[in-house]
Parts: C-alpha cells; structure tokens; sequence
C-alpha cells in the first residue's frame, strides 16, 4: 500500500515539473543578502530594487531571495543552491559574498552573477559598487553650515577603504566651506550595535561635536543627535521618521535602474561582465530631501549635487593635503579611482589616528 | 565647570550602557544561585527587546511595554525549565538552543517594526532636585528601569543572604540532593528561579528597545546576553559585586570611545574584549583560591537534579 503511494506521489511530482517546466519561460533571478530584507538599511535597499525589477518587468522574470546569510562558508552554500534552483542570474549583495560567488560562478558558467562591493570579476561575474563619497561630501558641506561649534562627530564601523574614504570627502566637503572646521571619529567596531552607535554619538557630543554622521547601519546616532537637540542625517536610507526636526538629509542606496537594466541585459542576451562604479550622475547615490536646514543652506546643497552629477565637481579634485601635511593631490589633479579604492590615511582636519 | 558637565555626560552614558547588563545580570544569578545554568540569556533579551517595543508601541504606554517585555523574557523561559528541570536535559546545550530560538522569534514578531521610532521611557523629574548641579541629574533623573536594576539588587541581596526562602534556594544550588532530603521543593525552587531570570532578561531587553535607543532591530542585543552571563561570574554570584561589575563594563566602553574622540590612541577591538578578559581574570583569581570558590560557587551549578527515589 504505502510503495503504491510514493509512486502515486512521484508520478503527481513529476506531471507537476513538466507542467512547471512548460509554463516556465520567466527569467529566473536570485539574491542574497547579509542581513534580513527589512532592516531598515543595506539589505532593505537591495530588496526594494528587487521588488522594482519585478514592477518593471514582472511579466518576463521571477525574482527569489535568501536573507541573513552570514559572510562564510555558508554564502557559498546559499549560491550554490541558486544556481541549481535555476537562476541565471544572481545577485550577491554583500563584499564578503566575493570569494564563494567565484566559486560557484566557476561550476555554473551559464549563471551570470553581480556581486556588489567586489573587485574580483569572471567571464560570468559582473561587479558594481556605489560611489557613497559623492553625497558625503555634501553631507560634509552642509554639516560646516550649520555647525554653531565647528566639530562635527563621525561614526565609523570598521577602518576599511570604503569608511574612511567616507570619512575623507566629508571633511573635505566641510573644510571647502569653512577651513578651519574639525572631524571628530570614533570607531564602533561593528556594522550593527544600535546601543554602541548611540553611545558613541553621546560621547561625540559630549565632546563638543553638534552634528552626527555615521557609517554604522541603525538609525540610533540619528536618535541621539535629536534627542540632543543636535542634527544628523540618515545612513542608506531616508530616516526622518526618527528625526523629524533633526535629520538634515540622508544618503539613499539607489539600486533599482542599474538591477533593471542587467535584468534586460540578460533577457537581450547582451549582459557582459564589468565592473562599475555609479554614483550621483547615475542615480545608484540618491540624497534624502534637504530639510531643517535654511534656504541658503538647502541651495549650496542642491548645487553641489547638480556639479557633481554635470561632473564639474570631483571631491576628491586636489588641492588635497593629507593630515600629517604632506600632498595628496596637487592642484589640477584628482586622486584616482585605484587609490581611492586603496584609501588608508585622512585627510586634513580629520582628528585622531586611523587605526591600522 | 566644563570638567564637571564632562563627567556628568560620562557618568550619565556609562548608567545606560551598564542598566541592561545588571538586569539580565541580577536574573541569571539567581537562576545560577539554585543551579541553573542558562545560557539563553541574549535569546531572553531579543524577545524581551521585541515584546518591550511592541507593547508601548500597540498601547501607547511605555508602563506596559515594561510589563510585556518582562513577560516576554520569562515566557521564554518555561520551555526551557520544562525541559531542564523535569526532563533533566543538558543545560548548556538547552541553553544555546534558547538563544537561536529567542533571536529568531524576536526576529519573526518584531518584523512588522522595523524602521518605526519607538516610545521612550521617561525619565524622572522632581523639581528642586533633578536640577541640583551634577549629582541631580545622576540620582533623581533616570528612568524607571535604571531605579528598578537597583531595587532588584537590593531585594535580591536581602533575599538570598537573610531570608529563610534565600536560604532554600542556595542549598538547592549547592546540593540538590541534600536539600530534597530535607524536604525542599527542588523543582520549585529552580522553576521560580528560572522564570524569575527570564523576566530580568526580558526587563534588560526591553531597557534596549524603550530607553537605550527607542527603536527595534534584529540582533539589537548584540552580544549583551554574553556579557551578562560573564558578569554573573565575574561577580562571583554576589548581587553588589554584579553592580560594580556591570558599571565597570559599560565605563570601560564608554571611556574607550571617550578617548578616541579626545585623540588618545587605544584599540576599539581591545577594548570590546575587556569584559571578557577581566571575566577570565576573575576566574583565574578565584580557582586558586578554593575558599572563596567553595563559598560562592554553586556547587550543583549545571548539574540536572534526578531524585533518587
């Protein structure tokens, strides 16, 4: 009896594939993200992109997701399985996806994969990244504004490239406002502590800074400053709700046009590997409305933004000293994209040593 | 003056960064008074977190989300004595399962939170008095949680060293075998202790979501379950040891971030793993000298209590 019924159930499986199979001409496509889809920052970018994609195009893909993978060997599991479940094209949102999406793009040649953050490309491996420092350096021109004491606090996760280069355009942001003006960092040693990252932003005003930016995933700094009665801006995503009279702007995460356009490169058949770096021009850098802040304020923001996205403005365009004094860029020259990539020492008016 | 102001920010910051610690704290060392060992501390606060946040969200009063996050944490909890203490079941391993499950429930009932600002818990204001210069602020203007961690403290130290019921419980962490010879309600005692650790952990978390950063987020806790567990040795099961241990930790974070701001070069990831150092420290301390172990150490600690018929 029960032999009859796993056959019975076997054949009904198999009449179910071949039904699927028939019916199933949509693009399959994959993501993984290191944290939960809605956690209010990275990941919940990655997803609305997601969710984008198939308002676009929802009648020729299937998009699928696996969240909170931790950057390990589980990644590769995760990918792999993908793959098998017929993607074929998977995007991997986290810099510590890089090495096992490699891997797995190895033994599934018809995969493409986009990995974000990365800088080890494939036949099958396209990367992309976003160029952050675009808006920080308006963050950075808008904090030497409204600043009343002329420190600012800045939060940072971890000394990789990525945050101290971060760190570097919003000082030079501020300094091309006011020269004199100070950054004060502290490092919280973690992407996501909500309770570190709010006492770091206590001590930063404690000790004297009155603006609060953070490179720290939560909206806790952004809690503290208006608690405070201090401003701040959001991180990845528009966070007024936290701060109504106190968020000044916020830096978006804008993946949606470049997801929407790789998707239809697949679907033509022209998807390449690349490796690119968006920002503002192209839309991946997005800002927050400018709010709480005057009108002449609001007006020098828009104006940056708008140099920068015409390419008249490049902040890391020298004159550039580093903080010890000696040259970082000469007059007339821009600190190139590998160096950038590389970036490992502040800039001036940035307080305090990087921690190597 | 200004020197004064700095210490005040200081003291101020380190009582929010210490108040979650003595809360799980207090709790888990009473649990490990009667021997229990629970290591689903982080997994209690999580639920505590979410159960704190959502309470004063839907109600509108942050009194309730006190009480629900203390609900939270001890409901966590009856699975786990369920299983420890009538099914005898190994504790650490029973209590690393509590954590997943309590991060991962607090993940599934907080989702619908995420990204909303959350009620804070008001802090107390008695004119004339909070507003007496330094000391003012420190005594007569905390919130709720920070005065209920010292009542706790307090309550638990009488309770455990001059009470009859205090008594019970120690002999019941100390020989479990001795104390139901004498008729004591081994499994009562552990239960009430057990519930008990839940809901301060749940209390701790729930100072998380409602007073340290009125928000909720997956993996809030971060790691402050572990380091309450460490301060409850590090205290060598005695409740004021707990509180110094537990403002010695948070003025330890505190500091480091103070100096960095101020230039002065110290290692961020060094400083994160001080508790632990000075927990194994303490250990070290301790088990050579066997007096002082003997005398505060549960000596049934972990130990499933099987009555010999």
């Amino acid at each position: 009896m029960r032999i009859w019924l796993r056959i019975a159930a076997a054949a009904a499986a198999l009449v179910l594939a071949a039904g699927g199979a028939g019916a199933q001409e949509k693009l399959k496509v994959g993501f993984i993200y290191v944290g939960p889809h809605n956690d209010g920052g990275w990941s919940q970018r990655h997803d609305v992109a997601r969710q984008e994609i198939e308002k676009a195009l929802g009648d020729k893909v299937e998009t699928t997701y696996v969240e909170n993978v931790s950057e390990g060997p589980d990644a590769e599991r995760v990918i792999e399985q993908l793959a098998r479940a017929g993607n074929k094209l998977i995007f991997t949102t986290s810099f510590g996806f890089m090495n096992p999406t490699l891997k797995v793009a190895q033994r599934f040649k018809d995969v493409k994969f986009e990995h974000a953050t990365g800088f080890k490309q494939a036949a099958n491996v396209a990367t992309y990244n976003a160029r952050f420092y675009e808006g920080r350096y308006i963050l950075g021109q808008i904090a030497a504004k409204m600043s009343k004491t002329g420190v600012a606090g800045y939060i940072g996760s971890f000394p990789i490239p990525e945050v101290v280069m971060g760190i570097n355009a919003y000082a030079l942001g501020a300094r091309s406002i006011n020269p004199d003006f100070k950054i004060k960092v502290v490092w919280a040693n973690t992407w996501h502590d909500p309770g570190k990252e709010a006492d770091a932003a206590k001590v930063l005003l404690d000790q004297g800074a009155d603006i609060i930016a953070q490179h720290t995933d939560s909206p806790a700094p952004l809690q503290i400053a208006a608690e405070r009665g201090a401003y701040g801006f959001g991180q990845a995503s528009d966070m007024i709700e936290f701060a109504p009279k106190n968020q000044l702007t916020a830096i978006i995460d804008n993946w949606g046009p470049y997801y929407i356009e790789r998707v239809k490169a697949v679907l033509d058949g022209t998807w390449k590997s690349h490796d690119v770096w968006y920002g503002i021009p192209e839309g991946m850098v997005q800002m927050a409305p400018y709010t709480n802040m005057p009108d002449d304020v609001k007006k020098m923001a828009e104006e940056t933004e708008e140099k920068i996205r015409t390419g008249q403005l490049h902040p890391f365009a020298g004159p550039i000293k580093k903080q010890d004094g000696s040259v970082a860029a000469e007059a007339g020259k821009t600190i190139p994209d590998s160096e950038l990539l590389g970036m490992n020492y502040y800039v001036e008016g940035v307080e305090g040593d990087l921690p190597k | 003056m200004a020197d004064f102001a700095i210490v005040t920010a200081i003291v101020l910051t380190v009582i929010t960064a210490a108040t979650p610690l003595l809360l799980a704290g207090i709790g888990e060392l009473v649990a490990e008074r009667a021997g229990v060992l629970n290591l689903g501390l982080e997994g209690m606060m999580a639920v505590g977190a979410v159960g704190g946040f959502a309470g004063a969200a839907l109600t509108g009063s942050t009194t309730v989300g006190i009480v629900s996050a203390g609900l939270a944490g001890l409901l966590l909890a009856v699975p786990f004595a369920f299983l420890v203490i009538n099914l005898a079941a190994n504790q650490v391993a029973t209590g690393l399962a509590l954590t997943l499950l309590g991060l991962g429930a607090s993940a599934m009932f907080g989702e619908s939170f995420i990204g909303k600002p959350g009620l804070k818990l008001p802090a107390l204001d008695i004119p004339g008095l909070t507003s007496i210069p330094v000391v003012g602020r420190i005594v007569f203007g905390q919130d709720a949680l920070v005065y209920i961690s010292f009542l706790l403290v307090a309550a638990i130290s009488w309770f455990l060293f001059r009470t009859r019921a205090g008594l019970m419980l120690r002999a019941v962490g100390d020989s479990h075998d001795s104390a139901h010879n004498l008729g004591i309600p081994v499994y009562a005692v552990r239960w009430a202790a057990v519930l008990f650790g839940g809901c301060c952990a749940g209390l701790g978390g729930g100072y998380l979501s409602l007073a340290y950063t009125p928000l909720w987020t997956e993996n809030m806790t971060a790691g402050r379950g572990w380091i309450a567990l460490a301060l409850v040795v590090f205290a060598s099961w005695l409740p004021w040891r707990l509180v110094v241990g537990a403002y010695l930790f948070g003025a330890v974070a505190i500091l480091g971030f103070h100096a960095q701001g101020l230039g002065v070069r110290v290692s961020s990831q060094f400083i994160s793993m001080l508790p632990y150092l000075a927990t194994i420290a303490v250990l070290v301390v301790i088990s050579r000298n066997k007096l002082v172990l003997r005398a505060n150490t549960p000596a049934c600690l972990g130990r499933p209590f099987v009555p010999a018929r």
